[in-house]
């Protein structure tokens, strides 16, 4: 078969145009390389819903990120995930950072923000009362918020789904030519899939696909981002988001109420070499904690509970790069999706949909679209007499198994019949082994309950797909050898 | 000949001090704050032995493997001949704590036990 | 519909401490319910299957499994219900004084339980690597040793072939030759303070016996791989700060992490009970009762033990106060109790006169010659020498109410011997 548009990554970028594409008369594929949707730069970022004043108009990202803001509030009636308008603060600490709020007001105010409002210390301190009391003014953006991007990027792709679009994951694409008119795609493993259209939104590999295609010649450079994850008792967390005044090269290191109730610190923003380099490093933790401590107060390293890091794909020209390639035929290009590409990412489906338009695809809306995915059931939101009844339905409802976020094996086991089948999938998409035991408790049960419902062994399952095995085997499988004679190493001078 | 070793022999973890000369004649313990502890250098010196504890594959569900012990402490040189004896074995259901898995093993005298109770 | 039912006493966790607790009330005739959210009662002890355990409760030496098995048929026999593999999602007072929980459970669903008094009995967790944010990449094969034990001895399953432990508390420790036991070779035990955190006599057994290394003032400054663990760099630490110039590089393709243990309390925390940020676990008067009246908590769930007995001693006292404060006992004084220099923490928090009491503490400081003295309204009433005192090791001292006449505040402080 020959699918009409074939999506090349399963991120926000690739699953929000594969939401909009749905809603057509076409039969379109979703080609994802690693073993789950959202795996990539979608999984590891702030989560920010940002409020279009720190780009301007002239460009791509600030048009986009204004349409696509606004679209939030349907989006999360229509698909239902974790969304909060909280508003971000812009705060400053002295002239010449005040200066740089009076800009980005301005800017705000010239792409057509509105609801912008200055704001002195005593207004900001109203607005957030954990605010360093030593703050001297910002402005308040009320658009602004928090949202769960791996959730979001779930819920799309599950709505593409249910209208019709196939999901191919660990599907690399490492070949790609022109047969009859169409795109003969070839993957690592060895499928191949056949599309008219291709749209090329694979994040940090945008620039290999594109060569994969004879496309446009660009580099991806990769920027990391760390972000440290308080607990959510801690006394930092505050209402809103609160953002210093930007840098040339970010947006600067935020305090970030997550909309699940933790509080978020970072990120970063450091060039490396390497795009499978998501290492955390001891210094830049120091520092992040030293520039948000002197925002909000009580942030404490007691309370961390995990870190992670993050790649932003940049373009050197900073901005988005989407169009059609001048050089490949039916080839779309969706590239430099970094911030605010998850804000912008509505808007980037419906700006990518008309392009494939004048390209010459035909988009006729089909009858019946599936625009709202049913409610999901979370125990931990449900009131006790819809626990009751859910438990009547299925007594996994009423099963806790990771305590920290209340999850009960109902909801594990609807994510592995959904397709999340490693141990990340199933921790993103139901939050079990997020918490403040990091899945110390529910690890080995999550693996129990992937294992029965897939019939995958349960020394075969996987972190995140491809090598990364969870265990080693089976008792037995090691031969028992104590080598008592071992001890030569005690005297290395290093030990005891 | 003289050796500081330290007692496993209960959480206090006393220092002990063994002197002799030979054979392991005139053996002298100093350190100790109880008896088990001179006990415990003698045969630590002269035949080293552990209590091993480990489990077995067994045919229930909810548990598919039984805690098991050994009833008394094992020759060192035996412990790895009993592991890898035991992962190898299978256990029916049910299973009483302080039953007798294995008995007499290797003729050590030391006999494995279930530590654990297990219905069907 | 939803099932209500009503107990004299409510105890939440099955472990070494709940059921303790709930052997006691039910003895003193006391209806007792006990939680537990595992599908067997014994909670942590069931995967604890090494010997150690019961020396000086039972004076033998058992497993955990064998521990959690005659302390279960030790609360049975004496009346006590209790519900496995059942949540308690939440703890309410109600206006008149007693206590609501919701109890989910895929056997009975939904429940309602009513209780006159409730005692917290839910143990600890483990700090994991992201607690102690330990640098680099975040492949498989990343475990707490707690995870990576019940893998091994509930499931079967064997973590990795090649591991280096981070931390060097007795759980670490016990890993070690748990590993050893199945193959797994343990390159190496790296410990960031200059002595180790568990049991020596665990450092001989588990590390000597094969040969294991231990790196004292040295830290995981860096764990390596991408999609499963391929090594991690040590360095030493020299005045709090890693000496990365001299870091060295293991292979593995596993770390555990065992550095220290948390009380678990969310439930005590959304019920209102005030906490102690020196333990981690609630404030606690005399009668092991918490801030709010009616709850009371032993055992790890208040401060974290070295040593399981203790921890069944500790909610058997906690679970006697509470039968006679149902009984009618006014909960009495509280003349404040705190600790002065070299010591971190101590329980109870007050004391009544003239009562004799249990005093727990934990050193700061290690050292070979200390004493610890007791001081009433500026008089030092008690001494005592200690040949060693290090943090691993709790402090346990009795005072007799012929010491504790005066009603006052009661000081104690650890100093550091020549």
């Amino acid at each position: 078969m020959i699918y009409d548009v074939a999506v090349i990554g399963a991120g926000v970028t690739g699953a929000a145009t594969a939401w909009q594409l749905s809603h057509y008369q076409l039969k379109n594929v979703l080609l994802e390389r690693c073993a789950d949707v959202s795996f990539g730069v979608s999984k590891a970022n702030s989560g920010i819903i940002h409020g279009g004043f720190h780009h301007p108009v002239s460009t791509l990202k600030a048009k986009l990120e204004i349409r696509g803001n606004l679209m939030f509030e349907r989006l999360q009636h229509e698909l239902g995930f974790p969304f909060k308008r909280t508003g971000i603060l812009v705060i400053a600490f002295s002239p010449e950072e005040m200066s740089t709020v009076h800009k980005l007001y301005e800017q705000g105010l010239a792409n057509g923000v509105r609801d912008l409002e200055m704001c002195g210390r005593d207004r900001l301190l109203q607005l957030e009362p954990k605010l360093n009391p030593e703050v001297i003014g910002g402005f308040f953006a009320p658009g602004g918020g928090t949202i769960e991007p791996y959730r979001y990027v779930f819920s799309l792709v599950e709505a593409a789904k249910r209208n019709d679009t196939d999901l191919k994951c660990n599907f690399e694409v490492v070949q790609a030519e022109r047969e009859d008119n169409a795109w003969v795609i070839q993957s690592a493993n060895g499928e191949t899939v056949r599309a008219k259209y291709v749209v090329n939104a694979a994040g940090l590999f945008a620039d290999r696909v594109s060569r994969i295609f004879g496309a446009e010649e660009f580099t991806i450079h990769p920027r990391k981002g760390e972000e440290y994850l308080l607990d959510r008792n801690s006394s930092a967390r505050p209402e809103r988001v609160i953002f210093p005044v930007p840098t040339a090269h970010s947006k600067g290191v935020l305090v970030i109420p997550t909309a699940e109730g933790t509080t978020m610190i970072g990120p970063t923003a450091d060039p490396v070499d390497s795009k499978w380099d998501t290492s955390t490093d001891a210094d830049h933790m120091k520092k992040i904690l030293s520039l948000v401590r002197n925002m909000v107060n009580g942030i404490s390293p007691r309370d961390l509970i995990t870190s992670f890091a993050g790649l932003r794909p940049v373009m050197d020209h900073e901005d988005f790069y989407i169009a059609l390639s001048e050089k490949a035929p039916n080839f779309i290009q969706a590239a430099g999706i970094q911030s605010p590409g998850l804000t912008a990412s509505p808007a980037i489906g419906e700006y990518i949909k008309d392009l494939l338009k004048s390209a010459g695809l035909p988009l006729l809306e089909k009858i019946h679209i599936v625009t709202e995915l049913a409610p999901k059931h979370e125990i931990r939101h449900e009131s006790l007499e819809e626990m009751d009844r859910l438990h009547q339905e299925d007594p996994a409802w009423t099963h806790i198994v990771c305590r920290c976020e209340k999850i009960s094996e109902a909801e594990i086991v609807e994510a592995v019949r959904k397709g999340h089948t490693t141990l990340d999938g199933v921790k993103f998409y139901t939050r079990a082994g997020m918490g403040r035991c990091q899945g110390g408790f529910c690890t080995a049960r999550i693996m129990k309950i992937i294992s029965r419902e897939t019939g995958i062994p349960m020394e075969e399952l996987t972190k995140k797909g491809g090598g990364s095995r969870l265990a080693a085997g089976r008792l037995g499988d090691l031969e028992v050898q104590i080598n008592q004679n071992r001890e030569a190493s005690h005297d290395s001078g290093r030990v005891l | 000949m003289k050796q500081e070793l330290i007692c496993i022999r209960c959480p206090f973890g006393c220092r002990l001090s063994a002197e002799w000369n030979g054979n392991f004649e005139n053996l002298k313990i100093t350190g100790n704050q109880c008896p088990r502890g001179a006990a415990y250098a003698r045969q630590e010196l002269c035949d080293p032995r552990r209590i091993v504890t480990a489990v077995v594959a067994c045919n229930s569900k909810e548990q598919p493997y039984a805690p098991v012990r050994t009833d008394r402490e094992l020759p060192k040189n035996l412990i790895a001949p009993l592991l890898n004896t035991l992962y190898r074995m299978r256990v029916d259901i049910p299973v009483k704590m302080g039953d007798i898995f294995i008995e007499n093993f290797q003729d050590s005298n030391v006999n494995v036990i279930f530590s654990s109770t297990i219905k069907r | 519909m939803i099932q209500e039912e009503s107990f004299d006493i409510a105890v939440i966790g099955a472990g070494a401490a709940g059921l303790a607790a709930a052997a006691e009330t039910s003895s003193a005739g006391k209806t007792t319910l006990v939680i537990d959210r595992e599908d067997h009662p014994g909670g942590i002890l069931r995967q604890c299957i090494h010997n150690g355990f019961g020396l000086r409760y039972f004076k033998e030496e058992l497993t955990g499994p064998e521990y959690a098995e005659r302390f279960t048929e030790k609360a049975l026999k004496a009346g006590a219900k209790i519900r496995s593999g059942t949540s308690v999602t939440s703890l309410v007072k109600e206006a008149d004084g007693t206590f609501t929980l919701i109890a989910l459970s895929s056997r009975e669903g939904v429940r309602k339980i009513h209780a006159r008094a409730v005692i917290l009995a839910m143990g600890c967790g483990e700090r994991s690597r992201g607690n102690i944010a330990v640098p680099g990449s975040r492949p498989a094969g990343v475990f707490t040793a707690g995870a990576a034990q019940k893998l091994l001895n509930t499931e079967g399953i064997l973590p990795g072939k090649k591991a280096v432990i981070v931390g060097s508390g007795d759980i670490g420790l016990i890993m070690a030759r748990r590993l050893s036991w199945t193959g797994i070779e343990v390159k190496a035990v790296v410990e960031i303070m200059p002595y180790p955190a568990g049991l020596v006599r665990n450092i001989v057994q588990c590390l000597d016996d094969f040969g294991i290394p231990l790196y004292l003032e040295h830290s995981v400054v860096n764990i390596l791989g991408r999609e499963r663990v391929e090594g991690v760099e040590i360095a030493p630490f020299s005045g709090g700060i890693p000496q990365m110039e001299q870091k060295f590089q293991v292979e593995c393709d596993t770390v555990l992490f065992s550095v220290g243990l948390i009380p678990e309390n969310e439930l005590s925390r959304s019920a209102g009970v005030k906490l102690n940020p020196s333990t981690g676990g609630p404030l606690v008067d005399s009668n092991y009762e918490t801030t709010v009246p009616g709850i009371f908590a032993g055992g790890n769930v208040l401060h974290v033990h070295d040593l399981a007995d203790f921890v069944s001693e500790e909610a058997e006292n906690a679970a006697k106060m509470a039968v006679r404060r149902l009984d009618g006992e006014d909960c009495g004084e509280k003349n404040p109790v705190k600790v002065e220099s070299n010591l971190k923490y101590v329980i109870p928090n007050t004391y009544q006169s003239g009562r004799k009491t249990r005093f727990a503490f934990r050193s700061l400081i290690v050292s070979n010659q200390a004493e610890l003295e007791a001081e009433l309204n500026g008089k030092v009433i008690w001494k005592k020498h200690y040949s060693t005192v290090r943090p691993s090791e709790m402090i346990l001292v009795e005072l007799d109410g012929k010491l504790l006449q005066e009603k006052g505040e009661l000081i104690f402080r650890l100093k550091k011997g020549e």
